[in-house]
């Protein structure tokens, strides 16, 4: 009786309580979601900071329970507002774990575990987990040697390589060699695939590297151009306008026409000094086609230590005007969109006028990945008889 | 009585310590520090307060805020992780971390690191730029208020061999230098909103020197630019042109300042006064033999003191550049000499430290260390201690 006239009194006051504690959650939620919406927005030169320091707040005082939706949030493509998004995973999991709290780790391993979430928030999660029980992270990393996060497999293949060691270590070659042959085709970081081919060469076993790492080694090229006094990477030559492999030119010394060039240089490099020898202040072009098997986005992955521009299908990608600074594998990153079926690259690679003995060299190394830098392979490559095509400005 | 009340409250909320080492080369970019307790002959049994490991690599000089010690490294395959760490000065423990993915190239010279340009704070923000030219601005206790993708903005900014140029704040700007072969810009960034207030093109060529604060006409603090065809100096505020010196400087070294004089790593070293009667600046003497390396030149009093090719420490005097003395040390140096007294503190490359006493007729090294790691990022004083990192350790030295 005591009961029920308690629960009758009280009832009103649970229910209109358990309603605001359901709005309050959805309020809540809502939150969440424009707040990742504002950090999401953000763009260049700052656009939508504000906006975003504001959402940061909101996100960074709510609980780990928001971390999944956080997480969730990176994949838009979006660098800028990834790294707002995970400044707000790790301003909570700090906040948790110095008060003795516990993160989720069941669902950040679940969403690791989902291989179609975003890699580097499925990393971060990683992350988050190695930080509560490395002994259960390190487990996980055995099925992430072919990881589409980068960094995922990248640990998952190091892991491997270190047994791969063991076992050379030990004398068992034979295992060792196909551990290694194995890994060859999974690694995608160029400094382990550089690590995997030492090892199989070591073994006695034959690597093709630039084949390995998917570099671009068939080109027609055709040059020197006039470039005195720098002048070449905003000057706009013929094959710029019209891209007609039976042209001739005027090059910097006379008539020029296009010629093969097919370079088997261990990091697939493109040397201009081969066909032009060390010449200064001068400009070439490199052409080559890629087949589709599909309309696909990748990237055309440059390195170079000379002024180059870059095209793909006539549209101008990227360019840069710089000497003799560095060159590395993977340097430049463009995305660029593949079309089915034959695809133009053309490369504008510029020499300057330094006399000093390391800046004689002018060339460039090109391969074409997808995001994670796993090579794409062109299914032919026709050198010649290609009809005029028209070469978009930068 | 209001603009009284403003006044303080201003200074209330603006933490002030007399330690603080808040920029490369400290508070005011001279070197120089206050400090009087620090060790003159180094003994790793006595002097090692602390000795922390780094999760990544890094030339960044730490800098100190109150009794928070913060430093940035790099890691992973391409030196694309982004580290901004803060550690308690007093015993080396850390009260966060913040890792970020780069946004811009990586691709750095085997001697440099993507976490070469130091921090900056203004006692109350960290701004930490990287070679990647990612910039972001934490409060002190690790909550990012704002982020840039610097070559998000302006995708040419950058250099093959890293970028090395450490931003200063003054008067709520950020001068941020970043100059290349490709593109080449100084931009005045909001320290509270992280947007331009300005952004002024400059000469397309590899710099790697970094903005520095000098005293102007009526005592006005000017930001001194520095590259291959000079001296530009301009106002913080607008990024307006104030005066320029055109006749070269180098693009390694940075200049030093004391008070309203820079010594310029131009044809040698050449010493600029600003003025407010007449021409802006007067040249006041040029001295080839004083000529820098790669570390920067420091002013200790009426001294100036340059390192060259060959670990040889030439001091001059500051009225005229008249050379004083010279001495040998072990070299080869990167890391810019820091002063505490009549003390010198320097590193070289392979790890040594070294004391150099000023006060002696002709120099004379009182104390040396080999913390054993190559170090090649200049060093930083503050709380009572001399800061040292490598790209897998952070060392703090202190009196016994």
């Amino acid at each position: 009786m005591f009961n029920r006239r308690i629960i009758s009194k009280w009832v009103p006051f649970i229910l209109t309580a358990a309603v605001m504690s359901s709005e309050c959650s959805l309020r809540a939620a809502a939150g969440v979601a424009e707040s990742i919406q504002a950090i999401r927005a953000v763009g260049l030169e700052g656009k939508g900071q504000t906006e975003a320091a504001q959402a940061m707040r909101i996100l960074t005082t709510g609980g780990p329970t928001n971390i999944p939706a956080i997480l969730m949030a990176m994949g838009a493509g979006n660098d800028l507002a990834a790294n707002w998004l995970r400044s707000a995973v790790e301003t909570i999991a700090q906040r948790e774990l110095t008060n003795g709290g516990r993160l989720p780790l069941l669902e950040l391993g679940q969403f690791v575990l989902e291989t179609s979430n975003p890699p580097r928030a499925r990393r971060l999660a990683f992350e988050l987990i190695t930080r509560a029980d490395p002994s259960t992270a390190d487990r996980l990393l055995n099925g992430m040697v072919n990881d589409p996060s980068t960094e995922l497999r990248r640990d998952a293949v190091q892991k491997i390589i270190r047994q791969a060691d063991t076992s050379l270590a030990e004398s068992n070659k034979i295992g060792a060699t196909l551990i290694f042959q194995q890994l060859l085709t999974l690694a995608r970081d160029v400094d382990q695939v550089d690590a995997i081919a030492k090892n199989l060469r070591t073994l006695g076993q034959t690597v093709d590297l630039p084949w390995t790492l998917g570099f671009l080694t068939q080109w027609k090229v055709v040059g020197p151009f006039d470039s005195t006094g720098g002048k070449g990477f905003a000057a706009v030559y013929k094959p710029e306008e019209i891209l007609d492999l039976s042209a001739e030119y005027d090059g910097k010394s006379g008539k020029v026409r296009w010629q093969t060039l097919a370079t088997t240089d261990e990091d697939g490099s493109a040397s201009m000094n081969k066909p032009f020898t060390a010449l200064k202040g001068a400009a070439a072009f490199a052409y080559t086609e890629f087949y589709a098997d599909h309309a696909q986005t990748a990237e055309l992955r440059l390195g170079s230590k000379n002024a180059f521009k870059v095209w793909l299908n006539g549209k101008f990608l990227f360019g840069q005007d710089e000497y003799h600074r560095n060159k590395a594998i993977d340097q430049y990153r463009m995305t660029g969109q593949f079309q089915s079926g034959r695809n133009i690259i053309l490369v504008k690679v510029c020499q300057n006028e330094q006399t000093e003995d390391w800046a004689s060299e002018w060339d460039f190394q090109l391969r074409v990945c997808d995001s994670l830098g796993t090579p794409l392979r062109s299914a032919t490559i026709a050198q010649v008889g290609v009809p005029p095509i028209s070469v978009g400005k930068p | 009585m209001n603009r009284l009340f403003a006044v303080l409250l201003c200074l209330s909320t603006i933490p002030t310590h007399a330690s603080d080492w808040r920029q490369f080369r400290g508070l005011q970019g001279t070197g120089v520090s206050d400090e009087t307790q620090l060790p003159t002959t180094l003994d790793a049994k006595k002097n090692l307060a602390w000795k922390i490991a780094l999760p990544g690599r890094g030339l960044s000089s730490p800098i100190i805020v109150g009794d928070r010690v913060f430093v940035t490294c790099s890691s992973g395959a391409n030196q694309d992780r982004l580290h901004v760490i803060c550690f308690n000065a007093a015993d080396g423990s850390k009260r966060w971390e913040r890792q970020f993915w780069a946004t811009g190239r990586t691709t750095c010279h085997e001697k440099i690191s993507v976490a070469a340009p130091t921090s900056a704070s203004d006692g109350e923000r960290i701004f930490a730029l990287f070679s990647s030219n990612d910039l972001f601005c934490l409060d002190l206790d690790g909550n990012l208020l704002w982020l840039r993708g610097l070559m998000r903005d302006y995708p040419n900014a950058s250099n093959g061999l890293g970028l090395a140029s450490s931003p200063v704040v003054v008067d709520g700007v950020l001068v941020t230098q970043i100059e290349t072969d490709s593109e080449a810009f100084v931009a005045g960034i909001d320290v509270a909103t992280g947007l331009n207030r300005w952004k002024i093109e400059r000469p397309k060529k590899a710099n790697w020197t970094s903005p520095l604060l000098v005293r102007g006409a009526n005592g006005k603090m000017v930001v001194a630019l520095q590259a291959s065809t000079g001296i530009t100096a301009i106002d913080p505020s607008t990024g307006v042109e104030l005066w320029k010196y055109t006749e070269g400087a180098s693009t390694v070294p940075s200049s030093a300042v004391r008070g309203d004089t820079l010594y310029v790593p131009s044809n040698g070293i050449t010493a600029l006064q600003t003025s407010s009667d007449g021409p802006p600046f007067k040249q006041l003497w040029r001295a080839n033999h004083l000529r820098p390396a790669t570390a920067s030149p420091i002013v200790v009093e009426d001294r100036i003191l340059t390192l060259n090719d060959a670990g040889v420490l030439n001091c001059g005097d500051t009225v005229e550049g008249k050379r004083l003395w010279q001495l040998r040390l072990k070299g080869p140096f990167s890391a810019t000499p820091l002063a505490a007294g009549h003390f010198l503190y320097l590193v070289n490359e392979k790890g040594l430290a070294q004391v150099v006493d000023l006060s002696k007729p002709e120099g004379e090294i009182t104390g040396e260390l080999d913390l054993g790691e190559p170090i090649i990022g200049t060093p930083s004083i503050g709380g009572g201690g001399i800061y040292f990192r490598s790209d897998a350790h952070l060392w703090k030295i202190q009196k016994s």
